[in-house]
């Protein structure tokens, strides 16, 4: 990529994202990745007078991470995003869907994870998983 | 009696009124619709007028694949619509999923939740494609008891 | 005074597509919006594991429709940067023709629902029969009407002819003219102005921290455009945004009336510098992408951003695609409390929703 990027941890996002904002940027949008099967890559895209700039936060699936939409209000829709698509917790958004913002009760929970189709509720015991992949009509297209 | 029945029918395909409704389409076909209303295509000179209300209709447009939310809404809509009614199907997402039938939120074409009366193929069609396959609708409007089940394609 | 719930949408007559609002009321004052999307939520990006990064160009022009040359072209802007390919002096003019084109039909088509949203039918006949004539230049220039499909990989896949050019030239000259006839009506009618003048205002501040973009953005006085970086040929052909500083759906729609006609302007620019040579670079014998990019293009309703993410196989790791709209839904969310409900579609449609875009 062109253009810089700052790793943060989770506990620092809410503080560097806050920081940015009184510097004058705007919040782009989150892109987030799977990386392997306990951990999400997520970067936060910034825009200041055409220039970008990225925060890079590793995020283990399985802890909530600290929600930036108190700050950037913009950020309610993507974080909902994330939710449903990852199965991440976001801590204190201003609206949550709970994982319902696309996807309805029948259709794959957390379709963008390939390694596992857990979602952040089931993730007690390997039997709940087994059930959410074999229930699912369209699991086996990927 | 038949032969009011058969009046009826006959005054029915004269003037459908039509509800468009947007499954999950790319827009590609709902524009193409559109524009069959506007001044080049303008269907209205064959008395068909887009409506928005699923009680006044007799023609249902549908474009895009079904996913798992909106089938309740397409349901819903067709059963609000009176009878007799014809559903056209439009573009290859409405007929089958079209590129999109992998996806893992996609049910499938329209005919997985409703029955469908004619297909237009195209991604997306031509104007004169839709227009056609409305026609092709009307004259099953005015001959309902023709219907059971047997599909052509425009 | 008891609140009232009143759901609008999804099925609704001034919105082509399914978006679900569920709108708190106090008489006939909103007081919050909520919106329900997921209607039209496929799972593109998640194509990308099955269909390899050539295949993924029919996959994003089929995002949404009517700005399907501009997916295809933020797609393939990105794997040339990862693969670093370059692009004929040629093809990236050609590319500025088509999104302009592309621009233009979108704008022209906005400004005819907009005028339908307040009742003005004529108008939006007036707007969609000229709108007709853009859709011939692109099916006489690319074989088809809607979803064009000439941007690939290192280049554009169609050639046009020098006589094909001058055709171009000449009908966009016809639009033009069109155009200006319907500007009185559509900028200065009493009517129109009466409906949008004041309704859905978005200060400067508020636009820019709720990450506005587009003509939302512009219409509240930012001059920030994602053409303004030069990609494709805007670089060089002297590019200076149109703003406007009410914030209200007047000024956004004055700020998509004008740029239309700038978007005419740019086109004739970019024919008249349009220089000769090959239109398309062969990629054959070069890796597949491996590596990371962030590529920024502006769509007719706004900046738009894919995050291309690939390992160096057929297919990629990850594409993400984050459209105008869905950046757009925050600020319409602030703008619609206060207002009636019958000025709820005037509003909505302000933004310019594309849901399909939206939702992907």
């Amino acid at each position: 990529m062109r253009e810089e990027i700052m790793a943060v941890s989770a506990e620092a996002l809410v503080g560097e994202v806050a920081k940015l904002k009184v510097l004058g940027y705007r919040l782009v949008t989150l892109s987030c990745t799977e990386l392997d099967a306990s951990n999400l890559d997520i970067l936060y895209h910034f825009d200041k007078d055409l220039g970008l700039k990225h925060l890079r936060l590793t995020a283990p699936k399985a802890a909530a991470v600290p929600s930036i939409s108190p700050v950037y209000f913009a950020a309610l829709l993507v974080e909902n995003e994330i939710q449903d698509f990852f199965g991440l917790r976001f801590e204190g958004l201003v609206v949550d869907y709970r994982g319902t913002l696309y996807l309805e009760e029948e259709a794959l929970k957390t379709p963008y994870c390939r390694f596992s189709l857990r979602s952040a509720d089931q993730r007690e015991g390997p039997a709940a998983a087994l059930d959410a992949e074999t229930n699912h009509p369209n699991a086996e297209k990927f | 009696m038949q032969g009011i029945k058969r009046f009826i029918n006959q005054l029915r395909a004269k003037s459908p009124w039509l509800l468009h409704f947007d499954c999950g389409s790319c827009n590609g076909c709902d524009i193409e619709i559109l524009a069959c209303l506007t001044p080049v295509y303008d269907v209205e000179r064959f008395g068909i007028i887009h409506v928005g209300n699923p009680f006044h209709a007799d023609l249902l447009l549908t474009s895009g694949t079904v996913n798992h939310r909106n089938k309740k809404v397409l349901a819903n809509l067709y059963s609000q619509m009176p009878s007799p009614k014809i559903v056209v199907a439009i573009g290859a997402c409405g007929l089958s999923g079209g590129i999109f039938r992998e996806a893992y939120n996609v049910v499938g074409g329209i005919d997985k939740v409703i029955p469908v009366d004619v297909y237009v193929p195209g991604c997306p069609p031509k104007p004169e494609a839709i227009i056609d396959g409305v026609v092709l609708g009307l004259g099953k409007l005015q001959a309902p008891q023709e219907r059971n089940g047997e599909r052509k394609e425009a | 005074m008891r609140k009232t719930v009143i759901p609008f949408g999804p099925q609704h007559p001034v919105l082509p597509e399914p978006i679900h609002l569920k709108l708190t009321v106090e008489d006939e004052r909103i007081i919050e919006a909520i919106p329900n999307l997921g209607y039209v939520h496929r799972g593109l990006e998640r194509l990308a594991d099955i269909r390899d990064f050539h295949q993924m160009i029919q996959v994003v022009e089929r995002v949404c429709g009517i700005c399907s040359v501009i997916h295809a072209l933020c797609y393939c802007q990105g794997i040339e940067e990862i693969m670093g390919v370059e692009v004929p002096p040629r093809a990236r003019y050609l590319r500025v023709m088509w999104s302009e084109l592309h621009r233009i039909q979108s704008h022209l088509l906005w400004l005819g629902l907009f005028a339908d949203s307040f009742g003005f039918e004529s108008l939006f006949m007036q707007f969609w029969r000229v709108r007709e004539k853009i859709m011939d230049i692109s099916e006489a220039t690319t074989g088809n009407r809607v979803i064009v499909s000439v941007n690939v990989i290192g280049g554009v896949r169609r050639n046009p002819d020098p006589e094909q050019i001058r055709w171009v030239l000449a009908q966009i000259d016809w639009v033009e003219a069109e155009l200006q006839r319907l500007e009185d009506t559509m900028l200065e009618d009493y009517t129109v102005k009466k409906r949008t003048v004041g309704k859905g205002v978005l200060t400067r501040q508020q636009a820019y921290e709720l990450g506005a973009v587009g003509p939302v953005l512009r219409g509240s006085g930012v001059a920030q455009d994602a053409r303004q970086t030069g990609y494709a040929a805007y670089g060089e052909l002297h590019f200076e945004p149109v703003v406007e500083t009410d914030g209200d759906c007047y000024a956004r729609n004055k700020v998509r009336f004008r740029e239309t006609l700038a978007s005419i302007d740019l086109i004739r620019r970019a024919i008249h510098r349009l220089p000769d040579g090959e239109v398309r670079t062969k990629i054959k014998g070069i890796k597949p992408p491996q590596g990371e990019t962030v590529n920024r293009v502006e769509q007719p309703r706004g900046e738009l951003l894919y995050y291309l993410k690939g390992s160096g196989q057929k297919t990629l790791d990850r594409v993400r695609i984050r459209t105008p709209t869905f950046a757009n839904i925050p600020p319409l969310l602030v703008m619609l409390p206060g207002h009636f409900l019958s000025d709820v579609p005037v509003v909505t449609l302000s933004i310019d929703p594309c849901i399909s875009c939206t939702e992907r």
